[in-house]
């Protein structure tokens, strides 16, 4: 099928990106267009302008600011997965990265595409709830920062304002060395959203050790299970099924292709008893495969990010 | 609506004149007449379009031609040829990697950009790296094994002993 016509506009700065998409009429951000051209060639969106944000130099970039570590809206998932940052101190994005579709899916679609598509099954977003990211945002009105836990409104909807451009995703200090693992279900291996995603993660460090439980695909958003937290918090690993009864009480599946309400209400359960195991498990930390092909030599610096101008 | 574009595709310059709405992918095998990378599903779903944008595996189905402007592109044909194969090719040709070839192009490309950043790579990082190329030949076995012994071909590790 192809695709509609409609006309290409190159950003090179921020400010130009919200000039372009102020004059021109129906237009949309492209980042890595993993999303946004599938649904252009199916008619679930029309757009007559796309503005590609991938030339923006400051939007391809991670850096550490006072707030934590600022993830550029260009940079694509691959490259947040090897950094050296990112590996080091928050090893829960690094694995959610490597679950979206696959390798070279991974090689385009960007952090900030994947939440601003805001689907219920954004696998990027259970780690970004977990770490308590903000999102930066700006328009003609000036800047914003939006916590992750209230940036989703509904399957495919933001609390972002028309026009309205991501241009970082900061992950705060405070949330430095979470680990825990992420258990997803799917049909397929790669190249498939999740069925059920469950993300049971614990603080590093500090006696009693911390919680979190964030689930994707069993509700209308991303979610966190506040409850479950807390049971987890006062109770330890022994509270792990019921902590698990606890998120299945609070999940919202649908049934759809890739599996039925109940299907996924029952797993959510397990999945979170599972999780909760695992912390406790032989490292504690599970991350299948993310030595996988990172680089040999492990520092690709700042100017490697993203995609060249 | 026609944009002008500039880019390496094999190492050869070309400037074009496309439609905005054009894929990579639409460009390579009906402007250049490059078919080697091919269309399956047309979603990102299969992994048969792939080529390497400046040195990265993408599909070539979900990325714009004009996105690929002033880039360097890699398909298929810019490996070896007859009688002068790149170890991948010769890999997949001596485990029989290959049935009817339709994954191929892809399957080849996916494991050059593996190699180019993990010149040593376990099977399981093979797998996770070829996750996304889907065949429905071959079983997969025979294409794991031929990226493995290309990697060791490419790294300069001597000749596996031949199987008695
Ligand atoms: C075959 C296939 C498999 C997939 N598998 C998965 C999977 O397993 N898990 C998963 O979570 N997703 C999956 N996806 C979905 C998709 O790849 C991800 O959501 C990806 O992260 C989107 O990022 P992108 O950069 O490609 O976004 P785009 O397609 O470029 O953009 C997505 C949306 O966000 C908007 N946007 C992008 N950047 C900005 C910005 N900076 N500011 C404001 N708005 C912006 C765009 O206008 C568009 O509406 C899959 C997609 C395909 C085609
Ligand atoms: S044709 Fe591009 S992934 Fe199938
Ligand atoms: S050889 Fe036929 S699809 Fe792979």
């Amino acid at each position: 099928m192809l695709l509609p016509s409609f006309a290409f506009s190159t950003a090179r700065s921020v400010e130009e990106a919200l000039e372009l998409w102020a004059c021109l009429p129906d237009a949309a951000y492209l980042a890595g267009g993993t999303d946004l051209l599938p649904q252009l060639r199916l008619g679930k969106r029309a757009h007559r302008n796309l503005i590609d944000l991938k030339r923006i130099q400051s939007l391809s970039r991670i850096r550490e600011t006072e707030a934590g570590l600022a993830i550029g809206a260009a940079v694509p998932l691959a490259d947040i997965a090897r950094h050296p940052a990112v590996r080091e101190h928050y090893p829960l994005l690094v694995e959610c990265c490597r679950r979206v579709g696959a390798w070279p899916l991974q090689n385009r679609a960007t952090l900030a595409g994947n939440i601003c598509n805001a689907s219920p099954a954004a696998d990027t977003a259970v780690a970004l709830l977990t770490l308590e990211a903000g999102v930066i945002a700006v328009s003609p009105e000036g800047e914003r920062v939006i916590s992750v836990t209230g940036l989703f409104r509904g399957p495919g909807q933001t609390c972002l304002r028309p026009g309205e451009l991501v241009t970082e995703v900061v992950l705060p200090h405070a949330s430095a060395g979470w680990h825990g693992s992420y258990q997803r279900l799917s049909r397929r291996q790669g190249m498939d959203l999740a069925t059920v995603g469950v993300l049971v993660a614990s603080s590093n460090g500090g006696a009693p050790p911390r919680h979190r439980v964030s689930l994707a695909a069993v509700a209308p958003t991303p979610l966190r299970v506040a409850d479950a937290e807390a049971l987890l918090d006062r109770e330890g690993p022994r509270a792990a099924r019921r902590a698990g009864e606890l998120a299945r009480d609070r999940c919202r599946p649908i049934t759809d292709l890739r599996g039925s309400a109940e299907y996924r209400r029952e797993m959510v359960g397990v999945l979170v008893a599972r999780g909760v195991a695992a912390l406790s498990g032989p490292s504690g930390i599970v991350v299948p495969g993310a030595g996988g092909p990172g680089p040999r030599t492990p520092d690709p610096g700042p100017q490697s990010q993203g995609e060249r101008p | 609506m026609n944009q002008t574009i500039s880019l390496r595709v094999n190492g050869l310059p070309e400037t074009h004149e496309v439609p905005a709405n054009q894929t990579l992918l639409q460009f390579l095998r009906e402007t250049l007449d490059l078919t080697g990378a091919k269309e399956g599903c047309n979603e990102g779903e299969c992994g048969a379009c792939l080529v390497l944008l400046d040195g990265r595996a993408v599909n070539a189905c979900l990325t714009l031609a004009v996105e690929a402007d002033g880039r360097e592109v890699t398909t298929i044909e810019g490996l070896g040829h007859a009688g002068d194969l790149h170890p991948l090719q010769a890999a997949f040709l001596k485990h029989a990697a290959v049935q009817c070839g339709f994954c191929t192009p892809g399957m080849i490309i996916a494991a050059l950009g593996l190699l180019r950043d993990n010149p040593d790579p376990s099977e399981e990082d093979v797998r996770w790296a070829m996750s996304g190329n889907l065949c429905r030949c071959t079983g997969y076995r025979q294409i794991i094994d031929a990226v493995q012994e290309a990697a060791a071909a490419m790294r300069g590790d001597p000749a596996p002993e031949a199987a008695p």
